[in-house]
């Protein structure tokens, strides 16, 4: 059956039904968040962004995701040239790797790094010895980040370069080009609209991301707490106002990468956003 | 340039892509590789152009011994299947790709190029499309820009991958006799893979009928036609119909009742016969294989489809002078000639049969 030969009133229905789901489930609460970080006016909310530890806690989640954003698209975009332009041994295996974070709760991926660089970690002697703190700082954060969000880049630009073939990069190959040439010339120009979507969403990913952080953080105030780390600790002591100021602002940040996405696909005039 | 292929085999996996292919270009000339799909025209030309290993055997181009030389080294022009245009860059831009990444030394300046873009544009007869985008082209368009692309470099070789597969037929003819015009002008070695044989006849100074990874038959199109040497390249050149038979003292009578028997030179033993259409000649006659069909060819002659006994079809014409045919009307059927291959693939030509050797 063909979706055109649905009676209206049953489009309508199921459009209405959609979108009534998506206000009480998505919309609702973020705009609870703002209603309740406004609640008693915009100072006390920007009040109690400007106290030291929220700062301290929004300074750390920029930083962790400055350094994993821009690893994970190095990483993301060499994993998907890989699998779509290169025929190899343990492809079809990093197919599946690159899709594992999604599969694995974060929390368990926050116990690994745990497990490999904590006190009683298999590295965790020997990183002791030598004075180096990975566990409860910024190294895990920042690995922990790293694991989570790895797919974002490579999801959103893998369908796509799959589609495109290797026709481009062989043709520029017969006029002399060398690898190097081929991927900036070539390749990279004919996703940039994808690999673009995919940097915003795994930004806004590492900065929201909370189970594997949790794990490896210790929550130390000022110190190795991010932004969400710090929301559940306010609301944990009862200072409401303070924990969903930093939410709303955690929140807008990340509408405001989803908006840029919005914008990147309409002014591409392609449908690049295939991972979500 | 010259180019020499020996020996040479790749395979995927189990199947054999080229299994022992050996041909020789000369300078100059225009060489089609014509075959069915799967016979492995599309991977010796990816071999040649350095876009797929040789595992076996020697490619010399110019030469020069090709085995590890890198594709982007060879300075081959390739035309691919579906243009494999830049999206992203405009017509100008894609002519101009082979020249811009030119080592810095070798790097012509801004205005060379441009200016080297703009005579390939008039060459290929679309300058108006400097400044068009490949997905605003139509299919002739984008071959051209192909083309052009391929020739900045100035290669020494041109591939062509089944370069008129996404043109309608009317393009196509005018395409091809274009195309055949610009390489002798140019002089470039080309190699042409198609599976269309009008379009290999109409263009190639010889043509290589490639069969399961194997080079059949390498010759020029009339001799091909003339002197098929496998069963394969009769029947899969020309318009021939297989016909089985049996030869005995050396006459060919054939399963199908209704036609007359053929003198051959084979031994004794099964053997198939390709009648060519022009070989089959039907005459008004009170019974015998009914006309079903009859067109007018080009030529203003009759083109006639003839039932058989059994139920068979077979392509005929009609006896020149004759009448016009009638549709449903009974023939005798004369046969002026055909190939015959012997089971151990002896060939013979056939001929029709003299009273006097009838024993």
């Amino acid at each position: 059956m063909n979706a055109a030969e649905d009676p209206r009133w049953l489009r309508a229905l199921v459009a209405a039904l959609a979108l009534l789901v998506g206000l009480l489930l998505l919309a609702l609460p973020l705009a609870a968040v703002f209603t309740e970080a406004l609640r008693r006016g915009w100072e006390v909310a920007l009040e109690a962004i400007l106290e030291p530890d929220s700062l301290a806690a929004i300074r750390l989640t920029l930083l962790v995701a400055a350094i994993s954003v821009p690893l994970n698209t190095v990483g993301g975009l060499a994993a998907a040239w890989c699998i779509a332009k290169h025929d190899f041994p343990g492809r079809r295996l990093l197919v599946v790797l690159v899709e594992l974070p999604f599969s694995v709760s974060p929390v368990i991926s926050g116990l690994v790094f745990v497990l490999i660089f904590g006190l009683q970690g298999w590295l965790g002697p020997w990183l002791q010895a030598r004075h180096i703190q990975v566990i409860f700082a910024l190294p895990a954060l920042v690995l922990a980040t790293l694991f989570v969000t790895f797919p974002f880049v490579a999801r959103t630009v893998l369908p796509l370069m799959q589609e495109q073939g290797r026709a481009e990069e062989e043709a520029a190959a017969t006029l002399g080009a060398d690898g190097w040439q081929i991927f900036r010339r070539v390749t990279l120009p004919n996703i940039r609209w994808a690999l673009l979507a995919g940097v915003l969403l795994c930004n806004a990913r590492a900065m929201g991301e909370f189970g594997a952080v949790s794990v490896v953080s210790g929550h130390i105030r000022g110190q190795t707490n991010t932004m969400p780390l710090h929301v559940e600790i306010l609301y944990n002591e009862y200072q409401f106002a303070g924990a969903f100021a930093v939410a709303a602002l955690l929140a807008l940040l990340g509408l405001v990468t989803l908006a840029a996405k919005s914008v990147l696909e309409r002014w591409s005039g392609r449908a690049v956003g295939e991972a979500g | 340039m010259s180019v020499i292929v020996e020996g040479l085999a790749r395979r995927f996996g189990t199947t054999a892509a080229l299994d022992g292919v050996s041909l020789a270009v000369r300078e100059g000339e225009f060489v089609a590789l014509l075959g069915p799909s799967g016979s492995g025209k599309t991977t010796l030309l990816r071999v040649l152009a350095g876009l797929e290993p040789q595992e076996e055997g020697r490619v010399e181009i110019a030469g020069q011994e090709m085995a590890g030389v890198p594709a982007r080294e060879r300075g081959i022009g390739v035309v691919f299947q579906n243009y494999a245009l830049f999206r992203h860059m405009n017509v100008f831009d894609n002519i101009a790709f082979g020249l811009s990444v030119l080592p810095r030394a070798r790097r012509p300046r801004r205005a060379e190029m441009a200016e080297r873009v703009r005579e390939l544009l008039r060459l290929t007869q679309i300058p108006e499309l400097e400044r068009r985008w490949p997905d605003q082209l139509s299919g002739g368009e984008r071959q051209r820009v192909a083309l052009a692309r391929a020739l900045a470099i100035h290669p020494k070789l041109l591939l062509l991958d089944e370069p008129f597969g996404a043109l309608d037929a009317l393009v196509r003819r005018e395409v091809r006799r274009w195309l055949r015009g610009l390489h002798d002008r140019l002089g470039i070695t080309t190699l042409l893979v198609t599976h269309d044989q009008e379009e290999a006849m109409e263009l190639a100074d010889r043509v290589a009928v490639m069969e399961r990874g194997r080079i059949a038959q390498f010759d020029t199109p009339a001799a091909l036609l003339a002197g098929p040497t496998t069963p394969f390249v009769a029947g899969f050149v020309g318009e021939a119909a297989r016909l089985e038979g049996r030869v005995a003292g050396g006459v060919l009578r054939f399963v199908q009742p209704g036609l007359p028997p053929l003198a051959v030179a084979l031994p004794d033993g099964p053997a198939s016969a390709f009648l060519h259409p022009r070989d089959v000649v039907a005459h008004p006659a009170p019974e015998g294989p009914l006309i079903r069909l009859a067109r007018a060819t080009a030529e203003g002659t009759a083109r006639l489809v003839v039932e058989l006994a059994d139920g068979a079809t077979l392509d005929a014409v009609a006896e020149p002078q004759g009448e016009w045919p009638q549709r449903q009307a009974a023939c005798r059927l004369e046969i002026t000639g055909a190939q015959v291959f012997a089971a151990n693939g002896a060939r013979g030509a056939a001929a029709p049969l003299r009273l006097a050797e009838v024993r």
